[in-house]
């Protein structure tokens, strides 16, 4: 079933069209939103999740987003939030456990149970006690990665998941994405990185305020789509 | 005439001096996104007034205001220490600094006995524009007769020095003040002395919260500092209407304010006078959302 | 010595103090903490409002829940403008708390003014809610404020995982099924409850700081929610009765100041433990 489908979908900063007429739908697998800086890809993941308020329709495997929530997982970028929040990386792990076990009285042990497996995935195990604002910013990045994991979504939306990050971290995050491809998870992450694209995606979506191409990678990921989206100067 | 020199004259051109000097200084606050210092300094300043006025034992004087600017420094340099020092956020650190030197104002007020001389909380908290008076006026010719012109309240006499001070200081800076506003970043770039330039605001916003605390105390003056820079933001896109006109709506807003809380009523035979900084203050807050009306007026027929 | 209004006033500041402490928690990670500002000053209007009418009804003005009640619905009434002001976005939230306040306070200070040419709306002493007078309340007014704490305490507790995920990162939050909006209100409703329940004991110009100082003084000694917001409570608490018992035994002390001072002086020892 198509984790993703998008109809018409168009965001206006105040009277700026930020992204207009969207119709593309995600395939099984993994799958990178490219495009030059502003071209709205942010912008994209929040719309289709209900984050900035838009025009036009999202569907995730076929319903509402209400319906699917349980079935979505996501990694906003990391500056998104503020790390010095007193909170361990087990804390916001495990809010991600909160959907599920619902918001009254205290989590659950299998759920925090849950989200130190979570943190043991991404190679933090033993740093679970630790305070946010204490980690690097590659292992708060693998906090967040943690926390998408935690949500156990068929579907996750990555936003730069990649961006500024150390090599340590860029390996688990690959290998993450890899594993979750082969468990039969869908995974659409905004990158930045065009050098990376063949290596790590199956498909990719070109995107500058209109959707360029889409489709597999070896198909649409072409000299001539790149430089249709971010302008001639780059095709190289 | 005489009764409205001895009366009315002082607390009316109080009230016009303080409006003034607040309104012109707001527009600097406003459009450097600092109100909340404004409001941070005008509380700041209790503990100096107080320990000026207990030293001296005069109200109204040097001391008072030295003590002031002492109070707006130490706050300014506790709100940027603590901001270094404690990573909290600097709306949280500033709402810390100054309740906690209210606060000690006011139990200094106390401990000094400061009030039962002459200085009280309830000028503080109201203002005292009534005790603004004039006994020596005898007539128009007082006002060029120096002997009348000496028993004028000596708080009026402060409040035209800073008044005087602050109108020429920002005439003096004008361009510097205008870069700081609009690009403090490009501003410290071209070799502004950007540092001192702020404290020199902070000063003066300090210096005028003890000239008009007399007139409307020190919580209603925070209408006057933020109220007319405001209002003029939805009025005009230019840097001299901004400023200029915001003393003279401040100005205004305090005649205003000062004529319909007592006069007015006398006039129409009612008893009861209200509080003339508490209608100053009302006035100005009702500015804003006529300004904001007037605007949306304005740029409907500008579209048209 | 100590009288049982005094031991009854004492204890009715300390939950006050608690209460702030747990909201203040969380107002301060939100970032809504000065909001507090506004609805303190704006609740006067409402405040004066409440003892005329109750005098023009021929009720005891010195009863404490209508006149709360008045400068609830008047801190919201702020709290709303301060809303609107800034939903122009023309005008940045902390210029719209400092006109809210000076103004709303500006139209409080004229009502005072006609309400003391009123010999039965006088009565009622609105001037002590400005600076908190703990020494003028009644033990039935102690019981009033301290339940109202209580309630607040228990809110706080109960929405803890909410409130906690609002905080840290309120997209994620609502991805995963939290009513956003309903949770900053129900926050800003907290806010508003403890700054009501202020009133009488401390005061409205200071009752941010007690909202402030206490989850500052908190989030210097520990970088976990818990403990933060254990401490936080405990702060509270300790200055809420401190500094009760400071203003009792200095008649003419603003049991606002003495709270506020002792507050203070927590976070100048917190602040002096994390640099040792």
């Amino acid at each position: 079933m198509t984790p993703i489908s998008v109809t018409g979908l168009s965001v206006h900063y105040r009277d700026r069209p930020a992204l207009l007429d969207i119709n593309w739908s995600a395939q099984p697998g993994l799958t990178a939103i490219i495009g030059p800086n502003g071209a709205g890809k942010s912008t994209l993941l929040k719309a289709m999740l209900g984050l900035v308020p838009s025009e036009g329709e999202t569907r995730f495997f076929g319903s509402t987003l209400e319906a699917a929530r349980d079935r979505l997982g996501y990694l906003p970028q990391r500056q998104s939030v503020d790390w010095d929040f007193p909170a361990t990386a087990l804390d916001v792990v495990a809010m991600a456990r909160r959907a599920r076990s619902g918001w009254w009285g205290r989590l659950p042990r299998a759920e925090r149970e849950a989200a130190r497996h979570a943190l043991s995935e991404v190679g933090l195990a033993e740093l679970a006690d630790r305070p946010i604002g204490e980690l690097s910013g590659g292992q708060q990045q693998r906090v967040f990665l943690a926390r998408a994991l935690a949500q156990n979504a068929e579907l996750l939306l990555m936003d730069e998941p990649l961006a500024a990050v150390d090599a340590a971290t860029e390996r688990t995050i690959i290998d993450v994405l890899k594993r979750l491809a082969k468990a039969g998870r869908s995974v659409v992450a905004v990158h930045h990185d065009l050098a990376s694209v063949p290596q790590i995606f199956e498909h990719a979506l070109l995107l500058n305020g209109r959707v360029i191409a889409a489709g597999p990678v070896a198909q649409v990921f072409t000299p001539a789509t790149i430089a249709d989206t971010y302008g001639p100067g780059l095709a190289a | 005439m005489t009764s409205f020199l001895q009366l009315d004259f002082p607390a009316l051109l109080a009230a016009v001096l303080a409006g003034g000097t607040c309104g012109l200084l707001g527009s600097f606050l406003v459009l450097r996104r600092e109100a909340l210092l404004g409001d941070a300094i005008t509380h700041a300043v209790l503990p100096g007034i107080v320990v000026g006025f207990a030293l001296t034992g005069l109200r109204a004087g040097v001391p008072m205001l030295l003590g002031a600017l002492v109070a707006a420094v130490l706050a300014a340099w506790l709100i940027g220490w603590l901001v270094r020092a404690s990573r909290l956020e600097s709306g949280a650190v500033t709402g810390i600094v100054f309740t906690s030197m209210f606060a000690l104002g006011l139990v200094l007020l106390e401990a000094t006995g400061a009030r039962d001389v002459d200085l009280d909380v309830d000028c503080v908290l109201f203002g005292q524009m009534e005790t603004l008076l004039w006994p020596e006026a005898r007539g128009v010719s007082s006002l060029w007769d120096p002997v009348a012109l000496a028993g004028l309240p000596p708080g009026l006499w402060l409040l035209m020095a800073v008044a005087m001070t602050v109108g020429l200081t920002v005439a003096w800076l004008w361009r510097p003040l205008r870069l700081l506003c609009f690009d403090p970043v490009y501003a410290q770039v071209v070799g502004l002395p950007v540092k001192r330039l702020e404290m020199g605001l902070n000063l003066l916003v300090a210096a005028a919260a003890v000239a008009a605390f007399e007139a409307v105390g020190s919580i209603l003056v925070v209408a006057l500092l933020v109220a007319p820079a405001v209002a003029m933001r939805f009025l005009t896109q230019r840097y001299a209407v901004q400023v200029w006109g915001g003393a003279a709506l401040g100005a205004g807003v305090a005649a205003g304010g000062y004529l319909l809380a007592g006069p007015l009523p006398l006039a129409l035979g009612s008893a009861v006078a209200l509080n003339a900084a508490g209608v100053i203050g009302v006035l100005a807050g009702l500015c804003v959302p006529l300004a904001m009306v007037m605007s949306r007026g304005g740029r409907r027929v500008s579209g048209a | 010595m100590i009288g049982h209004n005094t031991i009854v006033v004492v204890l009715g500041c300390a939950a006050l103090g608690i209460a702030a402490g747990a909201v203040g928690c969380f107002a301060l990670l939100r970032g809504r903490a000065l909001l507090a500002d506004a609805m303190g000053h704006a609740a006067l209007p409402g405040v004066v409002l409440a003892a005329m009418l109750g005098a023009a009804l021929g009720w005891d003005t010195r009863s404490l829940p209508p006149l709360l009640l008045g400068g609830a619905l008047a801190g919201l009434a702020g709290l709303w403008c301060v809303q609107r002001l800034t939903a122009t976005g023309r005008i940045r939230q902390d210029a719209a708390i400092a006109l809210v306040l000076a103004s709303f306070y500006a139209a409080g200070v004229v009502g005072l003014s006609i309400a003391q040419a009123w010999p039965a709306a006088s009565q009622a002493g609105l001037s002590r809610f400005i600076l908190g007078q703990a020494a003028a309340m009644r033990a039935e007014d102690a019981w009033a404020a301290g339940a109202l704490a209580a309630l607040c305490l228990v809110t706080t507790l109960a929405l803890f995982p909410r409130l906690a995920a609002l905080c840290f990162d309120p997209e994620f939050a609502q991805l995963s099924g939290l009513n956003i909006r309903a949770t900053d209100h129900a926050l800003l409703g907290l806010v508003l409850m403890v700054c009501v329940a202020g009133l009488p004991a401390v005061g409205l110009v200071l009752v941010v700081a007690l909202l402030v100082l206490p989850a500052a003084t908190a989030r210097l000694l520990t970088a976990r929610l818990p403990s933060m917001f254990a401490l936080s409570c405990v702060a509270g608490g300790a200055a809420g009765t401190l500094g009760a018992l400071i203003s009792a035994g200095h008649a003419g002390w603003p049991t606002g100041a003495a709270v506020v001072l002792t507050g203070t002086c927590l976070f100048t020892a917190a602040m002096l433990a994390r640099r040792g």
